[in-house]
């Protein structure tokens, strides 16, 4: 329930509530980006010896 | 004053209670992207002529950091020097002074591209290339923009050195050490700035006057600054030729260098020579033209080394 007049805190404006909106989403895409970077990162560190992978010697 | 409370002085209207009104152009202005741009180009053509076989995502990724690392000095630069900024014609719109980004947010956002971008340099190229980037952003903002800038008219020919760092940042993030070819870059970016600099101020000197900025024209009158532009031009044109005469470049390179340099010391003569009414025109043009002598003295750089290796003479 809205609270009365005063009691709302900041209220933001259209302008502001869209500027943050659109940050928002530009933090969201970057953070994507990082994400897939490091994962492209990560494989290409790796490189094909990750696809190599000692066989097992255990008895069970 | 605080550094925390820095920049509090100039107008904005995202003041510590009020939300923020900050659009995603206002944070891109503040990583400099016109500046960003030449010292990417820069870093490339160091990474792409360093000896070594760099992945192609690994180059990438360390190219980014490199260029978030120039951003992050660029936006610290900004939150530092909104007061001088605001009196500026030329910076008084930049985010900051404009109202558009409160100075805490500059700080935040300069912060944490620094570090971010230092600390993934290290883990996905080399740690040699991050603590030369750490340097350099320390440089380019607590030697220069905190110290220079404001205390000396050689604040740019010292400072000049943070945005002479980037080529060899580039070259050791591929082979992980330094050697005397992106050296010689270094050189080449760091004789190019006193003249790049002083051209644009001699057509700013009241602007640089009025915010207290001792830049050469406002301490040293026009006549030296004008003499000066021509010794640094002196200067470079033998440096650009440098890598040539030393056998790191071919002659494709070694002619253009020697074209682009005599072109900058004709430039920088006919400063000097001009007359009061001219002058503003003359150093209009040298700024103009030193920004082209740089690019395409590295993109020389970038073609005489492929046509190099396509023939066999340089490594591939």
């Amino acid at each position: 329930m809205e609270k009365p007049n005063g009691e709302n805190g900041l209220v933001l404006t259209k302008e502001q509530k869209r500027r943050q909106r659109v940050r928002s989403i530009a933090i969201t895409l970057s953070l994507g980006a990082l994400v897939l970077l490091f994962y492209i990162v990560t494989i290409v560190k790796l490189g094909p010896g990750v696809l190599n992978r000692p066989r097992s010697t255990s008895l069970y | 004053m605080s550094l925390l409370s820095r920049g509090a002085g100039v107008r904005t209207a995202a003041g510590s209670a009020q939300p923020s009104t900050a659009g995603v152009e206002d944070y891109l202005a503040l990583i400099k992207p016109r500046v960003m741009s030449l010292v990417v180009f820069t870093v490339l053509v160091a990474m792409l002529i360093a000896p070594g076989d760099l992945h192609p995502v690994i180059a990438f990724a360390s190219l980014l950091c490199i260029a978030i690392g120039a951003g992050a000095a660029g936006a610290l630069n900004m939150w530092y020097d909104a007061d001088i900024d605001a009196l500026m014609r030329r910076t008084a719109r930049r985010p900051i002074p404009a109202g558009h980004v409160a100075p805490g947010e500059a700080l935040a956002f300069g912060m944490t591209l620094a570090v971010g971008s230092i600390a993934v340099l290290g883990l996905v190229a080399n740690w040699v290339a991050a603590a030369l980037l750490a340097f350099t952003i320390f440089f380019y903002v607590v030697i220069y923009t905190m110290w220079l800038k404001r205390a000396t008219p050689q604040n740019i020919v010292i400072g000049g050195a943070a945005g002479a760092f980037p080529p060899i940042i580039g070259w050791a993030a591929a082979t992980g050490a330094v050697g005397i070819e992106p050296i010689l870059l270094f050189l080449i970016v760091f004789f190019w700035t006193p003249p790049h600099f002083w051209a644009l101020a001699l057509c700013r000197a009241d602007e640089y006057a009025r915010a207290g900025v001792p830049m050469l024209p406002v301490v040293a009158g026009r006549d030296a600054t004008r003499q000066q532009i021509l010794l640094y031009a002196l200067v470079l044109a033998p440096i650009g030729v440098a890598p040539w005469l030393c056998g790191y470049a071919g002659s494709i390179f070694g002619a253009t260098a020697i074209a682009l340099g005599a072109i900058m010391i004709a430039l920088a003569w006919r400063l000097l020579r001009a007359d009061e009414f001219c002058s503003y025109a003359a150093a209009k043009r040298l700024f103009a033209y030193s920004i082209l002598y740089l690019f395409v003295l590295f993109a020389a750089l970038l073609v005489d080394r492929a046509i190099g290796m396509l023939s066999g003479q340089w490594p591939a």
